[in-house]
């Protein structure tokens, strides 16, 4: 990395530090100030869009409040639901239920920013982008006896950058079901940080449903999670509709024991750019892990996933195994798909795979044979594609008609 | 079921068609009418699914020269599902399976688009569930196929029995069936054949195509055509699949070296 004048411009831009995370805001700056911006010497981001990623940075964050104004679907009575509004300190306004608790300063300090260090990630850029803008902080501690589900909703404003930051502690032996979402508007870009505990024997669903839908949307997003002993973790995410959006699940299984499910959905059409980093560790034995990750790339646009995975010495009888599927619907459509495993420990089972391919013409043949159109026979097609990661949030999801956006516009 | 006023569905003349830039077929001559079932029977490779693919229009092959008629008008310029709207209906060999795409809601869609054409009501969700559950007897198909994904994990039978229950929604003029009774044990090959049967109707037709007789004997062929080379070469009724299931297919060669010779 090196400085360089689109890195000064945008710390110039920057309001004075301020509000709950003035520190981290200081921390985040003087990164950048050190290190400049990313390059495509930095292995992380060889392939990225720098262009997206300047537009990205050229966004001011100086944000009225009544400059929100989105809409959402109506939530379900069993859900409780959590609207960002970026700037503003999330838990203010909010009457939290039985079994959600704000988390105490005591707790925010022993704990926030740990998960994503113990990452160890070199030159973490994503994170300390979101370090040096974001001012709040949601954090909250989900109790055994919460019984409801649980939504976080953040939206985008149009012609502004947001940064948000979640850290959510989820008691032992507590099962919860978690959605996410992200909604981009137009010529907007958003940062995200959320970072989760799981105590022993936790059973976390986590949705994440991550929607441009506007010209010109942009998102980058680090999700870290440490996963206790026995916990079972399962993420589903569906990234859709971003002119340039990077997506960076990071989990760590810290005491081993635990298992992890990922299926992860990337869609890009026109000249957008998607790209998933994932990185999931074991540091202890008996671990499990199953990731799946698909992509669908259109036009002109450009899908990557790069997916790493760590088995040091002390993670013995780790069984993980991650799939890396891919549709390429154009000649001019770009994928990129990487696996990275790094294994120390002898007595394990991990297995990696990739494919790239097209809609198969039997497949649609068999159903132009039966009379349905075209047009409604890929819609199929893709929807069966889909299915192997849509198929796992819950059906209040649909409120948010991401299936339907995921169809329309896909030109094959 | 066949009467002298009955109208021809399907008229191929000449047909010369090729996949992947080898011909396959070399003047295919066939005229089915109302009511009629035929059976075209012939070695592997002789061209049998090809005719079949042909007339459904498979974007892989590549009709040379000649001519197909439904009803009297020219199909060659229409796509497949155009073809499959208008009461074509062909029941794969190797019926396809689709990951993620519940058998039920496809079922539907090629139910509401053949309805469509027919000038029916389209069919919303509890109305083809109905529908699908009378047709299910048909075929003495357990209704948890219908939540699972298009012949995914189907075994042979099933498929089959998924393709006649396609037949049975979709309630075409003329079904060209590919080796339906391959991969059948006795008692599926009775349920389909049984199936084929109810679902024949005398102002529709069915073109079974099959390497057995075993089939035939459920059924009843009003012609048998063999087909080598690309080609008919033999046509006639139920006692030629008899002979051929006797003799075999040296019969057919011995047949057409006469034929040469005396030409």
């Amino acid at each position: 990395m090196k400085s360089s004048t689109t890195c000064q411009e945008w710390l110039n831009s920057l309001p004075p530090t301020e509000g709950y995370l003035t520190n981290e805001q200081s921390i985040g700056r003087e990164f950048f100030l050190e290190n400049g911006m990313p390059s495509k010497k930095d292995e992380a981001w060889r392939l990225s869009n720098f262009n997206k990623l300047n537009s990205f940075l050229s966004l001011p964050t100086t944000i009225d409040h009544e400059e929100i104004k989105s809409i959402f679907p109506e939530k379900d009575k069993n859900r409780e639901r959590i609207i960002i509004n970026p700037n503003e300190n999330p838990i203010l306004n909010i009457d939290l239920p039985n079994g959600l608790e704000k988390l105490s300063n005591r707790e925010i300090e022993d704990n926030l920013g740990k998960i994503v260090q113990s990452t160890n990630i070199k030159n973490d850029i994503s994170v300390c982008l979101n370090q040096a803008t974001s001012k709040e902080l949601l954090a909250l501690k989900v109790k055994s006896n919460f019984n409801q589900s649980l939504e976080i909703v953040i939206p985008s404003i149009e012609g502004k950058s947001i940064s948000t930051r979640v850290f959510l502690v989820i008691e032992e032996g507590t099962k919860l079901d978690l959605l996410q979402i992200f909604t981009g508007n137009n010529n907007s870009a958003q940062n995200h940080l959320i970072e989760i505990k799981l105590e022993s024997k936790v059973e976390l669903t986590h949705g994440l449903i991550s929607l441009g839908e506007q010209q010109k949307s942009s998102s980058i997003c680090t999700l870290a999670v440490e996963q206790s002993e026995k916990s079972k973790y399962s993420l589903h995410s569906i990234h859709h509709g971003w002119d340039y959006a990077r997506f960076e699940p990071r989990i760590i299984q810290s005491e081993g024991q635990a298992s992890t499910i990922i299926k992860g959905l990337q869609v890009t059409k026109s000249k957008e750019q998607i790209a998933t980093h994932s990185l999931i560790r074991f540091e202890g034995p008996n671990g499990k892990l199953d990731q799946l990750q698909k992509a669908v790339a259109s036009e002109y646009s450009h899908c990557i996933f790069n997916g790493s995975i760590e088995v040091p010495q002390n993670a013995q009888k780790t069984e993980a195994a991650q799939l890396s599927r891919n549709l390429l619907l154009s000649k001019r459509a770009r994928i990129d798909t990487k696996p990275e495993l790094e294994i120390v420990a002898d007595d394990v089972s991990c297995t990696h795979g990739a494919t790239v391919s097209q809609l198969q013409d039997e497949e649609l043949f068999y159903l132009l044979s039966r009379g349905i159109d075209s047009k409604h026979a890929n819609s199929l097609l893709l929807k069966g594609y889909y299915d192997e990661v849509i198929s796992h949030f819950p059906k209040s999801a649909q409120k948010w008609n991401f299936i339907e956006k995921l169809i329309k516009d896909i030109k094959k | 079921m066949i009467s002298s006023t009955s109208e021809t569905i399907l008229s191929i003349e000449d047909l010369h068609a090729s996949v992947e830039d080898q011909e396959i077929l070399h003047g295919v001559n066939l005229v089915v009418k109302e009511g009629e079932i035929h059976a075209i029977m012939g070695r592997n490779g002789s061209g049998k699914s090809t005719l079949s693919k042909v007339i459904a229009g498979h974007p892989s092959y590549k009709v040379l020269s000649g001519s197909i008629q439904f009803k009297g008008k020219d199909i060659l310029e229409l796509e497949p599902e155009e073809r499959a709207r208008i009461g074509i209906f062909l029941g794969f060999q190797y019926p396809v399976e689709i990951p993620g795409v519940s058998n039920l809601e496809f079922l539907r869609v090629a139910t509401n688009s053949r309805r469509k054409e027919l000038i029916k009501s389209e069919l919303d969700t509890f109305e083809f569930e109905d529908l699908v559950k009378e047709k299910l007897k048909i075929v003495e198909m357990d209704p948890a196929f219908l939540e699972r994904s298009v012949n995914e994990g189907f075994s042979g039978g099933e498929k089959k029995r998924n393709e006649i229950l396609q037949m049975a929604l979709l309630e075409p003029v003329i079904s060209i069936l590919d080796e339906t009774d391959s991969g059948l044990d006795i008692d599926a090959l009775r349920i389909v054949a049984s199936g084929i049967n109810r679902l024949s109707q005398p102002n529709s037709a069915t073109i079974l195509i099959t390497h057995y007789q075993r089939l035939l004997n459920e059924i009843t062929p009003d012609f048998v055509h063999i087909m080598a080379d690309g080609k008919i070469i033999k046509t006639g009724n139920k006692e030629l699949a008899i002979e051929l299931e006797k003799s075999g297919y040296d019969f057919v060669d011995k047949n057409t070296k006469e034929k040469e010779m005396a030409k």
